[in-house]
């Protein structure tokens, strides 16, 4: 458990709640996955009410990410902005969310109108409040308004009761408030695990990428654990909708509480994907002792680990943060699934840790994490090769609200421009922001969560923050969009992609933004060279972002999809896809609704969500072609550096790839015409891409795919038709 | 601790003991829902009952396995949540899972498949205490 040096009183904090709003309702059993209802809550008007689901928004658009954007545009116009009234935040689990018997199936979806970039986004995170708010009676919530103070929205999903309370006491911090939530909700400690919360944190209020922390209560531990929906910034969102908690209880757990269809099938897949990942993982990724960290090595040996603001993809000082690390601080024989029966149990974390700076410091915390992401971004990409800096920031990140992918790579970016005399010390406030710098960048944090000094502006965002370099400091804003690695204005997760144009593409063509969710094809592309032309490439970033978005829709997490496979997988006829496991998912989501869908109404049913997305995108002002371009750094050697670090390899990529002799030819020559051959590699991947999606050569869904998908819903074709008028 | 032990030269394969443990805990004759399991092989039986060794009570996400002061590992029916993360991590698949039944079910050594094993192939035995990594480390 945790150990806090000033202890906060629960009695106090509930004592101070004003009811404000109170519903009641029925709690009907679940049919076959669905509550077949939403739950609508306006914040600023203290409204509560309900909507119901019938077939027809099955049929379209499943669940969880689907419904969410399906709300979403319901309760938006073009004219909405992140922080208008009507903006909302959505969370839904989705007809497959919450089964027990299989790994990964208690994911959240989180959407709303991004601060970050406009237009919207969708997060996936772990937790049990997705399940729980189901159980309790909802497929989703929309979270509309701005309270006038700061309030908490209470789901009893045990009496069915719905309050939304005045709360001026509570932490604004994760790791206090979710703690506080269950001190306050909970009957006794045993009832601390019907407990769930959603918060954001200080840091969430003063910068663009606030993150969402998902709890779960782990009883061996006695610690309120956070999970992250991270991207795009909806803790942001989140707070300045003044909400500081959305508590759901639910204390009924089963192992039917879905109602399914065919329990015994689920039994029967669900025990031999287990028996697979006993026999199968400690030979494979690991992910039950390191989780996702097992990967910072990896990534080094391919020269895919981003150091130093993507400059380079491999470190002499990588093994000072590779996965021997942390299993090595992981306390390790405990389950760690953030949901029940998650026997891949990535979820790691450092217990017994104690605090070195910032508000809490003294305090012993359990710390969840760092997954790869978090590691990379602190360790590689700003330089700081030290665990006990990431731990300590990963930490703070979290109980701050602040998504660690966009602070990392944020103050990756930071720190180039630093090192580059873009900023200095008389701008940072007398930080020195080399890479490397570990204890600034904790200011840095520090400052972004009390909302001061230049850790403040770090929190603007690196789209936000070249607008004001340009601007403020004369920098040149050319040199500032090759090297400000975002893409739609979301911060780059933490894969190297320069040698790997299909996986740029896998960023540069994501609905939301810069994240690696709907493809990762760097191994198939750049290592095994399995998709060689441009209309292989096109195939793979048409088939993996729709069969990844199904996860969204159904309330999944991904990886037990491919971070175990089956022993024989290689021998199949199409390893990547991992066809074992896609049947599994397939006999699952039947065996839940009782319908008879094969894998390629899967893509189906994802391809009607992804298609409706990107009409929202461009509905919003985006979704086309130049919202879908790539800073060069993510492409190519920005600088003269870059290219002489791997100058063998550019050469004679210039005389094999694309035919072009360098032998005479200067630098600068050599390194321009890379620079022409790998751009223009890239716009003939968007039209081949463009092209198999059924998009024209702008990037927006012809009129015919969406009638082909059923998707020619009268809003939709409203924007198209405007579009193509 | 007192845990069944399986004979291998005695056995016959009757399959008595199956059918007396699915009748005293389940009230049905059916054996597969056992908690001990006889299957045939090229060189007579197998037997696969649990050895009490504890590697399941570390994957309950619900602390529904648990050790009782007599050593037996048991599983509290209320508090289970049916995710059968035991059934797969089981060392000697001596988790069962059964049709019709939500929730797993495993041998608490009660011995009352002992007395009607004809052939004395089963016994309760004294065995050395579990060894302390079956109970999870507090290293917090």
């Amino acid at each position: 458990m945790n150990i806090y040096q000033n202890p906060y009183n629960p009695e106090k904090i509930k004592a101070a709640h004003k009811l404000l709003a109170e519903l009641k309702y029925e709690i009907k059993p679940l049919v076959k996955g669905y509550s077949n209802q939403t739950l609508y809550i306006n914040v600023g008007e203290n409204k509560i009410g309900s909507k119901p689901v019938d077939q027809d928004m099955k049929d379209k658009f499943t669940g969880g990410r689907g419904f969410n954007m399906k709300l979403l545009w319901d309760a938006v116009t073009e004219n909405t902005k992140w922080d208008s009234p009507e903006n909302e935040i959505v969370i839904a689990a989705g007809p497959m969310g919450g089964i027990t018997q299989y790994p990964g199936t208690g994911k959240s979806i989180v959407c709303g109108i991004s601060p970050l970039t406009g237009a919207p986004v969708d997060s996936n995170v772990g937790g049990y409040f997705g399940p729980y708010l189901k159980f309790s009676g909802w497929d989703a919530i929309e979270l509309q308004g701005i309270a006038k103070k700061d309030v908490i929205v209470y789901i009893n999903g045990d009496e069915g009761i719905i309050q939304i309370f005045e709360a001026p006491e509570e932490d604004t911090n994760s790791h206090l408030i979710a703690e506080q939530m269950c001190d306050i909700f909970a009957e006794n400690e045993m009832d601390m695990k019907s407990i769930a919360t959603v918060s954001a944190g200080k840091g969430a209020e003063n910068s663009f990428f606030g993150c969402l922390n998902f709890s779960f209560y782990d009883r061996r531990r006695k610690v309120a654990r956070l999970k992250q929906a991270g991207r795009g910034g909806l803790g942001t969102l989140f707070r300045h909708k003044n909400i500081k908690a959305v508590v759901c209880k639910f204390s009924g757990m089963n192992a039917n509480n879905n109602e399914v269809d065919d329990l015994e099938k689920i039994k029967d897949v669900g025990a031999s994907y287990h028996r697979e990942l006993y026999k199968e993982d400690d030979k494979q990724c690991d992910m039950r002792h390191v989780g996702t960290a097992h990967l910072v090595e990896i990534m080094d040996d391919y020269d895919l680990l981003p150091t130093h603001n993507y400059k380079f993809g491999a470190d002499p000082r990588t093994p000072k943060i590779s996965s021997v690390v942390w299993r090595e601080m992981f306390t390790q024989g405990i389950p760690d699934g953030c949901w029940y029966g998650c026997t891949m149990q990535c979820a790691k974390c450092v217990d017994g840790y104690i605090l070195q700076t910032g508000p809490y410091k003294g305090d012993t915390v359990s710390i969840d994490g760092p997954e790869y992401e978090t590691a990379a971004a602190f360790g590689a990409n700003m330089g700081i090769f030290d665990p006990h800096f990431i731990v300590e920031a990963n930490f703070y990140c979290d109980t701050y609200g602040i998504d660690t992918i966009s602070f990392g790579t944020g103050m990756a970016f930071i720190m180039e421009c630093y090192e580059n005399g873009i900023i200095n010390k008389e701008i940072t406030g007398g930080y020195d922001l080399s890479f490397g710098n570990g204890e600034e960048s904790l200011h840095m944090l520090h400052q972004m969560a009390r909302g001061e000094g230049f850790g403040k502006t770090v929190g603007l965002g690196i789209r936000r923050l070249k607008k004001l370099f340009a601007e403020k400091y004369g920098a040149d804003p050319k040199f500032l969009q090759d090297i400000g690695m975002e893409c739609k204005g979301m911060e780059y997760s933490e894969y190297m992609t320069k040698e790997s144009l299909a996986m740029q593409g896998g960023y540069g063509l994501a609905l939301k933004g810069a994240q690696h969710d709907e493809a990762w094809l760097i191994f198939m592309d750049m290592v095994n060279n399995q998709i060689p032309t441009f209309e292989d490439k096109a195939e793979a970033l048409h088939y993996f972002p729709m069969f990844r978005t199904w996860f969204g829709l159904q309330g999944l997490c991904k990886l037990p999809w491919n971070d175990v496979e089956p022993a024989n997988n290689a021998e199949t006829d199409d390893p990547a896809k991992v066809p074992a496991h896609v049947a599994n998912y397939v006999d699952i989501f039947n065996s839940i609704t009782g319908r008879n869908i094969d894998k390629h109404e899967m893509i189906l049913q994802s391809e009607r969500v992804y298609n409706f997305q990107r009409v929202f995108n461009l509905r919003m002002g985006f979704g086309t072609r130049e919202h879908d371009m790539i800073p060069y750094r993510s492409a190519g050697p920005v600088t003269l550096e870059e290219y002489e670090s791997r100058v063998e390899r550019y050469d004679k990529q210039l005389l094999e790839k694309w035919n072009w002799d360098p032998s005479g030819k200067t630098l600068e020559e050599r390194h321009q015409k890379t620079r022409e051959f790998r751009e223009d590699a890239y716009q003939k991947l968007c039209d081949a891409v463009y092209k198999r999606r059924g998009w024209d050569n702008n990037g927006v869904p012809k009129i015919e795919k969406m009638k082909e998908l059923k998707m020619d819903l009268p809003g939709v074709l409203e924007v198209l038709n405007k579009y193509y008028n | 601790m007192k845990v069944l032990v399986w004979d291998k030269s005695k056995c016959i394969g009757c399959g008595t003991c199956e059918q007396t443990c699915s009748k005293t805990w389940f009230k049905e004759e059916n054996r597969v829902k056992s908690r001990i399991q006889i299957n045939k092989t090229e060189n007579g039986f197998s037997g696969n009952t649990c050895i009490q060794c504890g590697e399941c009570i570390l994957v309950c996400p619900v602390e529904a396995l648990t050790r009782d002061s007599k050593g037996i590992v048991r599983l509290n029916n209320k508090t289970c949540v049916g995710c059968l993360s035991c059934v797969g991590f089981c060392p000697t698949s001596s988790m069962f899972v059964a049709p019709d039944e939500p929730i797993p079910f495993k041998c608490i050594a009660c011995g009352i498949c002992v007395k009607t094993c004809p052939t004395g192939a089963l016994s309760i035995q004294d065995q050395p205490d579990p060894l302390e990594k079956v109970f999870y480390r507090r290293h917090f």
